[in-house]
């Protein structure tokens, strides 16, 4: 903030003034949506959670009891550890193959265009294609992935009946979408200064050494992004997994692909349970808090700033 | 399974092939790279491969029989070119097209103009305050759609416009907090000077913002549009919550209620899904095409999804 120049100016308090009324003017669209679309309904869903609420009948009070019932639900339990699970695997495979794809991207010369845009060509297509596509992908007879794992030999695992293999499954999924941060990467990767490398490999470091004293913290910037925004996206799964189990498609194996938005959507809109689904919403936004403040407070430790970097 | 093998060996082949043709290629010009290694480029070219094939899975299986389509062939034989036609004829798949084009436009439009405007307010003006409440947007970005999913249907409910597509897309009328933290960032790198100078020759906020911010920053803006009408092109939860008749619905939740009906407890025609499924995700790949620069681009600035 400006202060200084603030008070060095008070002479011109009335333009000042102006100024501020044309301040926020611009920023009234934001402000309004601020507090009809984000502010308030913070409130109201956090107001609702402590009541039962079925849109019909007007909400009545029950206190803590829809917190309680938070860890009594088996349903919810599960879920989040559904939820947990893909994560803790999608979220590090992602970064991982992601980066991989990247480097090798850069030692690519002018092809390298061709092959990004390869890369993140399932990114844009609708979750719902995807979801569709990946059940008859994964299928244990008919689906590619076994028939290609049957070529190299392997017996492939029931990966849309087995309910051990449901989520390996939908992870295998969803690395599919990861061209988005092979892009993010590569961008990355390209402007780290190349001086750098060329010093390291005075210094005598071997490639490996590069990548990782001299690459990685130079983007470990970019990396703790993806983490972040990655982590937040994958703990809120939703129309891959409905499309693939959800309404009418393979019951019986949905216990192991109910994730938590996909538990928290049928129980506001599929049976109005809306202070129940409120009090889920909120468990899942502290999750996310607290997983975020760890992460930050870890990454002071790997995420290396240089000036403005990041 | 010896077809079937026969099948994949062909695909592979084409793959190979191709590897074949990358590593051929005259190194680039750039002067200090090295030629690209062939284990880069079959590496690459691989991988690529495994990205496209289910694509190409997904295309012939929307072009078989309908005892056919799981079946091992590669390239459907016969072709099935009528499941498109009778996709049409069952489901209001045109309408649920333009209803998507309709709503990716609206979503898009509202969002560039009002982030825009928001994210001038950030950039040009200096008041007490802009730093928390530039704060204040910054940690919106963070706050999981669920919190705010339900209120929100209860505001839409309460107006009276549930079973209408406004709820897909009049929130973004209010800007939205990633594209004006982006926008923001790329107005700060316009020379104050141009803005004053308007000024100057009598242009007021408004007038130096549309006439002179908005023109200069049209690149980010296209990337703001695209990303937006991608987002809202692929979306199934909004329409999942908001829409209830057949003739409202967009693209997504339209195959997804095509996916209920005529798959997995229908009269299993999953030659129509995957028709409606390709007809879903083709316009997107054009779009892509056509605008690929500004896309790539856009990632690469800000790590959009």
């Amino acid at each position: 903030m400006t202060t200084g120049a603030e008070t060095g100016e008070r002479s011109r308090s009335r333009g000042q003034r102006t100024e501020l009324f044309w301040a926020l003017l611009f920023l009234s669209p934001w402000l309004a949506g601020f507090l009809v679309f984000t502010a308030g309904p913070m409130i109201a869903s956090l107001a609702l959670s402590f009541t039962d609420y079925d849109v019909l009948n007007s909400p009545s009070w029950t206190g803590l009891e829809n917190y309680v019932e938070l860890f009594r639900d088996e349903n919810v339990v599960q879920s989040l550890g559904n939820t947990f699970f893909y994560a803790a695997l999608h979220v590090p495979l992602s970064m991982g193959i992601a980066l991989g794809l990247a480097s090798l991207l850069q030692r690519a010369g002018r092809r390298a265009n061709l092959f990004r845009t390869t890369f993140y060509l399932p990114s844009i297509t609708p979750a719902v294609a995807v979801g569709v596509l990946w059940f008859w992908l994964l299928n244990p007879q008919v689906g590619l992935v076994n028939r290609g794992l049957h070529l190299i030999g392997i017996q492939g695992p029931g990966w849309t009946t087995d309910p051990a293999w449901i989520k390996p499954g939908i992870v295998l999924m969803s690395l599919w979408g990861l061209g988005n941060t092979v892009v993010i990467y590569y961008a990355a990767l390209r402007n780290v200064p190349k001086e750098l490398n060329d010093a390291a490999v005075v210094d005598g470091a071997n490639s490996w050494q590069q990548f990782r004293y001299v690459t990685i913290p130079q983007i470990s910037g970019v990396l703790f992004f993806t983490l972040i925004v990655g982590t937040i996206a994958a703990l809120q799964l939703f129309a891959e997994v409905y499309t693939m189990y959800f309404r009418g498609q393979a019951s019986g194996v949905s216990d192991e692909a109910r994730f938590y938005i996909i538990y928290l959507f049928q129980q506001a809109f599929e049976f109005f349970r809306m202070g129940f689904a409120s009090a889920m919403a909120w468990l899942l936004f502290v999750i996310i808090m607290i997983i975020t403040a760890i992460q930050i407070k870890l990454s002071k430790r790997w995420v290396y700033y240089e000036g403005e970097t990041g | 399974m010896a077809v079937q093998r026969q099948g994949l060996d062909r695909s592979i082949g084409m793959g190979a092939s191709k590897a074949g043709e990358a590593t051929v290629t005259m190194p680039s010009p750039r002067k200090e790279k090295k030629p690209t290694s062939p284990w880069v480029a079959a590496a690459l070219v691989g991988v690529s491969v495994l990205f496209l094939i289910p694509f190409l899975w997904l295309l012939a299986a929307s072009l078989k029989t309908r005892s056919e389509v799981f079946g091992p062939e590669v390239i459907p034989h016969p072709f099935a070119w009528n499941n498109y036609s009778q996709v049409w004829r069952i489901a209001p798949v045109l309408r649920w097209f333009f209803n998507s084009v309709l709503v990716g436009a609206l979503a898009a439009g509202s969002v560039v103009i009002s982030s825009a405007l928001v994210a001038f307010g950030f950039a040009y003006f200096r008041f007490r305050g802009r730093g928390v409440l530039f704060g204040l947007v910054l940690a919106t970005m963070m706050l999981p759609g669920a919190v705010t999913m339900i209120p929100t249907f209860l505001i839409w409910d309460y107006l009276g416009w549930t079973n209408t597509q406004v709820p897909l897309w009049a929130h973004n009328l209010f800007g939205s907090a990633f594209y004006t933290f982006m926008l923001r960032q790329f107005f700060l790198t316009i020379p104050r000077d141009l803005f004053e100078a308007a000024r100057v020759d009598g242009a007021n906020y408004l007038q130096v913002w549309w006439r002179i911010a908005m023109p200069l920053s049209k690149p980010a803006l296209i990337v703001v549009a695209l990303f937006e009408f991608k987002a809202s092109w692929t979306d199934l939860l909004r329409p999942l919550i908001y829409l209830s008749e057949e003739a409202q619905f967009t693209l997504p939740l339209g195959l997804k209620t095509l996916l209920d009906q005529f798959g997995a407890h229908g009269i299993q025609a999953w030659e129509l899904v995957m028709a409606a499924s390709v007809i879903s995700t083709i316009p997107m790949l054009v779009l892509f095409f056509v605008a690929q620069r500004h896309f790539v681009e856009g990632i690469s600035t800000t790590g959009i999804k």
